[in-house]
Formats: structure tokens, sequence, C-alpha cells
């Protein structure tokens, strides 16, 4: 079955696991989810359920979202999100959604906005590597060849340095440590994207499902 | 805030029967020793020169002498692998990391035991 939870990072940590090995691990927390709407074929053309993630005050939700909170039963959401795939029969409209769908062991993908990182050059940005910085040299981090003079162009795909970071990055197939429902947290081995406190989708995994 | 959260959520892989230690005292480690599927119980003993972190990732370092050769475990606090920590004897010391005693060497590395 399809499934999925918004949440928000937390933080790393360690925790042994059964071995007493210690582990590194990443804490997020999912307060319960409110399924605000379901998606089918016959009438979006595709399988989703629309989920609310953490409060919001009232009196800064427009009019046509205060409806929409109204329909599922529930009090303003200040995330919305949609978890898309088949059969999505477990989710029912107004239905709280925990963390407990996760259980230890289970594989995951975490999706969130990666930590932004300005302008950067093409050794940060493109794992680039670097000229020789002393004995005359002049190349230092440069950008390199633009390439073949007889082009007269630069080639499309051609690494440069720009922006860096601030956009979705999704890591596939995370281990679920623990799956804590009294503490409303998942704790997930490894590093997911994003800063402290961001928001944080934490699907099914593609490859394993 | 969040720290609090991650102390909540990991709280249960703590001990509760952790002695009160600090640098300069003599510890009795119990490690436990797995052998293909048999487990035993080895005894490790030295003086405790460091004691770092907080929470899950609190580590202990003991340095003993073993055959003329200086010898140093860091043991996780909280890990299920140490399975009792003794202290054999306080010692009276003036810092919080004992670096220094590896340079010395037999009387000059004795520790002053702690008055009661």
């Amino acid at each position: 079955m399809a499934k999925g939870l918004l949440g928000r990072k937390i933080g790393m940590t360690q925790v042994f696991d059964k071995d007493g090995k210690l582990i590194p691990v990443t804490v997020i927390e999912v307060t319960p989810n409110v399924v605000l709407q379901k998606k089918t074929v016959e009438n979006d053309g595709y399988e989703a359920v629309q989920l609310g993630f953490m409060e919001k005050r009232a009196n800064i939700v427009n009019k046509p979202d205060t409806g929409r909170f109204a329909k599922a039963g529930t009090t303003p959401k200040r995330y919305v999100k949609e978890i898309r795939g088949n059969d999505m029969n477990g989710f029912e409209v107004g239905q709280e959604v925990k963390c407990d769908i996760f259980t230890a062991g289970e594989f995951v993908d975490v999706t969130g906005v990666s930590k932004g990182k300005g302008f950067a050059g093409v050794i940060k940005r493109h794992n680039g590597s670097r000229g020789p910085m002393a004995h005359g040299s002049k190349y230092h981090r440069g950008v390199g060849s633009m390439g073949s003079i007889p082009a007269h162009h630069i080639r499309p795909g051609k690494r440069m340095p720009g922006r860096m970071g601030g956009e979705q990055v999704t890591v596939q197939n995370l281990v679920i440590v623990t799956a804590d429902v009294a503490n409303n947290a998942l704790l997930v081995r490894g590093n997911i994207p994003g800063a402290n406190k961001s928001l944080v989708v934490v699907k099914h995994a593609v490859k394993k499902h | 805030m969040s720290q609090q959260f991650i102390n909540t959520v990991t709280e249960q892989y703590l001990k509760t029967d952790v002695p009160d230690f600090r640098p300069g005292d003599t510890l009795k480690v119990y490690v436990k020793i797995v052998e293909g599927s048999k487990e035993r119980v080895q005894m490790y003993e030295g003086l405790c020169i460091k004691r770092q972190g907080q929470g899950t990732s609190e580590t202990f370092c003991v340095r003993k002498m073993s055959f003329g050769v200086g010898v140093e475990r860091t043991f996780p606090i909280h890990s299920p692998m140490v399975e009792k920590i003794e202290v054999a004897r306080r010692g009276q010391v003036r810092r919080a990391n004992l670096g220094y005693i590896r340079g010395l060497s037999a009387k000059a590395a004795r520790i002053k035991e702690k008055r009661q």
C-alpha cells in the first residue's frame, strides 16, 4: 500500500541498535496528520491523499481554505501536501494518520528542501577538482575549459558556478529505526535533506515497494 | 526546544544505573564480547582519562598499561555492550581531560586518592 506522512526535521542523534552498535539517526517530529481529501481516478484522474500537518491560527486562514478544512472536520493546518500512489484504501477523509503506519526496519524515501548554499563555484557545486594552489600555478579553483574552439559556442550542460541548494531533494531507501507513537517521532537511519525544523515528506520506498 | 525533543525520544536508550564517576577515577568496565554465537563478559580496568558528550552519545576513555604498552579504550556509557561500570578508586585531579598522563610513566603517572 502506498503511504506517507508529513513531518518536521528535528535534528540528528545516535541510538543503539539490537547488536549494541551506535547508529546515526535523524529525528522527525510527526504530529498526527489529517486526511483532508482523497483524490480518485474517476474524479481527478489520479490517486492520492491530501494530508494536513501542524496547526495554524484560524484568523490567518482565507475563506476558501477554511471551507476545505471544515469539510474534513478538522482545525486549519499549516502544511498541506499530497501523497500520490496507487491503492490508498487505508485512508479516510478526516482520519488522523500517526507514525505507526511505519514499522521499524521498513524502507522509506524522505523528501525535503536542501539547505541553501548561495552562489557556489564549480568545485562545491559539481564536485570539480582544483588546480595546484602554488608553484606559479595560475589555475586554482576555476571552471576549466569551456569546450572546443571550432564549436564557437558553449555546449549546453556545461557545469558552471551558480546558485546551489534550496532545491527539493529526495533520499531513497532509508531505514526506519523506531516509530515512536507516544512521542510522535520517527527515527530514520542516516541523514535527510534540509535544515532543522524544516518540512519533510516521509514516503514508502519507491524502489522497495 | 529541539534538543528537548531529542532527549525525550532517546530517553529509552539511556541507562539509569550508571555510577557517578569522573576523570581520575580508576574504573572496572565489564564489557560484553561476542564470539560467534557465544557471549562472555570481560573486565577491563584502568584510569578514566576523559568523559565527553551527552545523552546517548556520551563516552568515556579508559587507559591502562598492558605489558608496558599504553592501551586506551573509549566506551559509550549507555552502550548495551558495557554491562557494568565499577569505580575501584577515586582520584584527586584538577583536569577534566588527563591527556598529560600519556607522557608520564610509572611513579609520575600516579594519581592521588581523593580524600572523602
